[in-house]
């Protein structure tokens, strides 16, 4: 039983390649083998409460769609012309399917990884780099955010809430919500000590949640208050998503694809050095 | 080190200590609990603020433009889901001190053996449990009306009927989900799963936020076996009585009792065997 | 040049005010097993940390396998196991998971995995645990799934900290046989411990450390010639009579210690020393006659029982 080759062993030779490239001391070129244990960790765990993250917010489009949604009756879209409630409120509630998805795994999946079963520093004793963590574990997180993505559209498409061919765009544009919330709540987390200020995330994302322009229109606030509530992620995410729902498609459309890309690199920036920070000092 | 001089077992009244056990868990989750005062204050603060505007003036704003200002049954919007939202605040405080709790003291410090090597027995775990979670409740019930009255969003005379409908819900759901919690082995992500299709459905279809039969009938099932719409049907009567008959107020009054205590006596015996492994 | 595995010039390692290393000096050469002795908080994990390549130095030099860790970490990385003093493995996964996993961290192939992980499960003795969860496996196997984990790359050095922690003698004797025949095998070893039976099995030689800095170095019989007599008499009086029997003790020995517990009277033919002891009319409730170990050695450097 030979367990050591006396020549140069494999791991060497992948590492040696990238020798002299930019970021060599943070990054080895393989966030996708982290992405890779997570789907190992999925098999052996109870997936379905992984997968099914997506119907919470079916569930909110029934009760607010079918109940409060009678009680309502229409709402008016940016363009003037009336829609149901239910199909006001959905591409809110898959812009809120994203973010959950993207920030579960982020927030509390990081935390646990992080303080308890020290899964980081265990990465970083190979040759990953902490570039390479950061891009695998917040990529595993923007998946679960498309996957439940994917998974409201299945379900509210046959319900007739979209009314143009742009809702096609609303995957990749949920996607994209996912990445933002998954790079930011990483980087968040990281600066989290405790289970209590854990608790604090959810304090912050209860209200984004309701305020966010989901179940009505941000103009029933007085002005000040809308400038604040432009300037949150979710209401960015649930204007471009109803824009394209709804088939309204104008400028507003690039400034929210800018704003997420900016949320997404300063979150990746952020985690990167936080993981160094925390697990390399 | 200093040397430890004592007269081996004469400390402990024993026939006292027996027959305080379920006061002592108590005591010491509620010593656990003062840890996080400052959090239990400001979520039980924020919450109902956040539900308050939401709810009440956003999506009430709505409604009242479309009912021309009639509401349902006759009063605000507000007045309306205020049961159902003291319901569900008092639900979600039992939920978190029933759960957390017994999974840590099983599974994650298994401090229920530690205090099982003492007189305390496994029944007075469960009911010291279940004493602070409904501590917990009550707490919480009376911030959020604290809030709701300052806003003057429900009638001071509605404050004691709504207290009492919403602390029957949440011992009710407090007990069958202690019930629950004691089952699970490790596997937290069932957690996920029971807040997902059960927490949430229970929240969302339970009539809390329109009337019950507005819902097609494939869905109405789901409010008839919750407590959340039991409890908030009595609330709803007793704070600006919505028509009930008696049979339907005793009906939901003992649907409640009826899970309470089926859930108590499920409990019971599985902690007994879950502390004897 | 190839031979020094490390070599570390006044390594110093500081977090905040508190200085963890302090300015040591000491060369790895190729295929030796290294030990790092001393108490909890001599900056054994710390040293070990920097050697890892996940810890930067503050200042002083370092450089392992001929490279600078600061500017090389992952490459670095590649040729070094890992065996973490907290296992640190991965609760979601099975037992083949985790060495497939971490295997694939490396870049490694599934097709170089896959014999790989039979090899390493062989080796643990893990065969029959393959499927099982790391909560199912004793103390013992989670420690040989740690090193089975850490040889994965096929490493030159394997950094072992702490490896029989917490295990029960006969897991402790499983574990230091597969470390030998690694040895055997040409893997440079590099193992932290405050246990001394461990260093005095593993190392060929290793270095004494305490509050940052080295007090001592050389192979284990070495250090013990040096600074311990051959024998040593253990006697007890009970607590509170310790301490006024030591002026009478201290004359028929090289040296004694006095700890709370009992005395340990250095010299070089024990059962003689101890026969004089009774004869002068001093009657220890218990005694016990032992050759010197390095437990002595570091007792003699620091005033202080290794294990407190």
């Amino acid at each position: 039983m030979s367990l050591v080759n006396a020549a140069v062993s494999s791991a060497v030779t992948i590492a040696e390649k990238r020798r002299g490239r930019l970021g060599q001391a943070i990054y080895a070129g393989r966030p996708q083998r982290v992405i890779e244990r997570s789907f190992f960790a999925l098999k052996s765990s109870t997936w379905l409460g992984v997968v099914s993250g997506f119907v919470e917010p079916v569930f909110y489009l029934l009760a607010f769609g079918l109940g409060v949604g009678q009680i309502i009756g229409n709402m008016t879209d940016g363009a003037g012309n009336p829609v149901s409630y239910t199909a006001y409120i959905a591409p809110a509630l898959l812009a809120t399917s994203a973010m959950n998805g993207a920030i579960y795994d982020s927030t509390w999946n990081v935390y646990f990884k992080m303080h308890f079963a020290k899964l980081y520093q265990t990465m970083l004793h190979t040759s990953l780099g902490s570039l390479d963590v950061a891009m695998g574990e917040i990529g595993w997180a923007l998946l679960r955010g498309a996957i439940y993505a994917i998974g409201f559209m299945a379900v509210v498409t046959p319900m007739g809430v979209v009314t143009s061919w742009y809702g096609l765009l609303a995957i990749p544009a949920a996607t994209l919500i996912a990445f933002g919330f998954a790079s930011v709540g990483m980087a968040v987390t990281s600066y989290l000590k405790s289970l209590q200020q854990m608790n604090w995330v959810n304090f912050f994302l209860l209200p984004m949640f309701m305020f966010s322009g989901t179940f009505f229109p941000i103009s029933l606030y007085p002005e000040p208050i809308q400038y604040v509530v432009m300037a949150l992620p979710l209401w960015q995410g649930v204007e471009m998503i109803r824009g394209l729902m709804l088939g309204i498609i104008d400028g507003a459309l690039f400034v929210h694809i800018a704003y997420f890309l900016l949320m997404t690199i300063a979150g990746l920036i952020f985690t990167t050095r936080r993981l160094t920070a925390l697990f390399m000092r | 080190m200093t040397d430890l001089k004592f007269k081996p077992g004469k400390a402990v009244d024993s026939v006292r200590a027996m027959r305080r056990g379920a006061w002592a868990v108590a005591e010491y989750r509620l010593f656990s609990m003062s840890k996080w005062m400052g959090s239990m204050i400001s979520f039980g603060l924020g919450n109902p603020i956040i539900y308050l505007v939401s709810i009440g003036l956003g999506i009430g704003a709505l409604v009242d433009a479309n009912t021309g200002g009639q509401g349902i049954d006759g009063v605000s919007y507000i007045e309306f889901v205020a049961p159902a939202l003291l319901a569900t605040a008092a639900i979600n405080a039992l939920q978190d001190e029933v759960t957390f709790p017994t999974m840590q003291g099983f599974v994650w410090d298994k401090m229920f053996f530690a205090m099982n090597n003492t007189p305390i027995t496994a029944r007075q775990i469960a009911n010291g449990i279940m004493t602070t979670a409904t501590i917990r409740g009550i707490f919480t019930v009376i911030l959020y009306e604290a809030v709701l009255l300052v806003f003057g969003a429900i009638p001071l005379s509605s404050a004691l009927p709504l207290f009492l409908t919403s602390i029957f819900a949440a011992l009710a759901f407090g007990a069958a989900m202690l019930a629950v919690t004691v089952r699970i082995e490790n596997d937290t992500t069932l957690f996920a799963i029971i807040g997902r299709f059960v927490i949430a459905p229970m929240f969302l279809f339970s009539g809390t936020f329109y009337p019950l039969d507005q819902m097609p009938i494939y869905l109405q099932w789901i409010g008839w076996i919750s407590p959340m719409w039991h409890s908030t049907q009595l609330g709803r009567f007793l704070s600006y009585g919505m028509p009930l008959e008696l049979w339907q107020l005793a009906m939901h009054a003992i649907f409640l009792a009826t899970v309470f205590v089926i859930g108590m006596l499920f409990a019971y015996p599985k902690f007994e065997s879950r502390l004897q492994k | 040049m190839t031979s020094d595995m490390i070599i570390a010039k006044d390594l110093k390692k500081v977090y905040g005010d508190f200085v963890a290393v302090d300015g040591i000096n000491f060369t790895v050469k190729q295929g030796e097993s290294f030990g790092l002795l001393g108490p909890n908080g001599a900056g054994k994990s710390t040293t070990m940390k920097m050697i890892s390549s996940v810890s930067k130095r503050s200042s002083g030099e370092l450089t392992i396998l001929g490279k600078d860790p600061d500017k090389f970490g992952p490459e670095i990385r590649a040729h070094l196991g890992v065996v973490p003093q907290k296992d640190m493995l991965d609760r979601e996964l099975k037992t083949w998971e985790n060495l497939y996993t971490y295997g694939r961290f490396f870049g490694l192939s599934r097709k170089f995995l896959k014999p790989k992980v039979e090899e390493l499960l062989a080796f643990a003795q893990l065969e029959e645990k393959r499927n099982d969860k790391v909560e199912e496996l004793s103390g013992g196997m989670q420690r040989r799934l740690a090193i089975a984990r850490g040889l994965v790359n096929e490493p030159e050095m394997l950094l072992l900290d702490e490896p029989t922690t917490g295990l029960d003698p006969q897991a402790r004797h499983i574990l230091w046989d597969r470390l030998f025949r690694l040895k055997e095998q040409g893997v440079t070893l590099v193992i932290t411990t405050h246990y001394m039976d461990e260093a005095e099995q593993l190392c060929d030689r290793l270095i004494v450390m305490d509050k940052g800095k080295i007090m001592a170095e050389g192979s284990p019989a070495e250090l013990i010639k040096k600074y311990s007599s051959k024998e040593v008499v253990e006697v007890r009086f009970g607590t509170d009579k310790n301490a006024q029997f030591a002026d009478q003790l201290k004359k028929l020995a090289d040296r004694i210690e006095v700890l709370p517990d009992r005395i340990l009277v250095y010299t070089s033919h024990g059962e003689q020393t101890l026969e004089k002891i009774s004869a002068q009319g001093m009657n220890p409730v218990t005694s016990l006659v032992r050759r010197s170990s390095l437990e002595d050695v570091f007792l003699r450097l620091t005033g202080r029982t290794l294990v407190d």
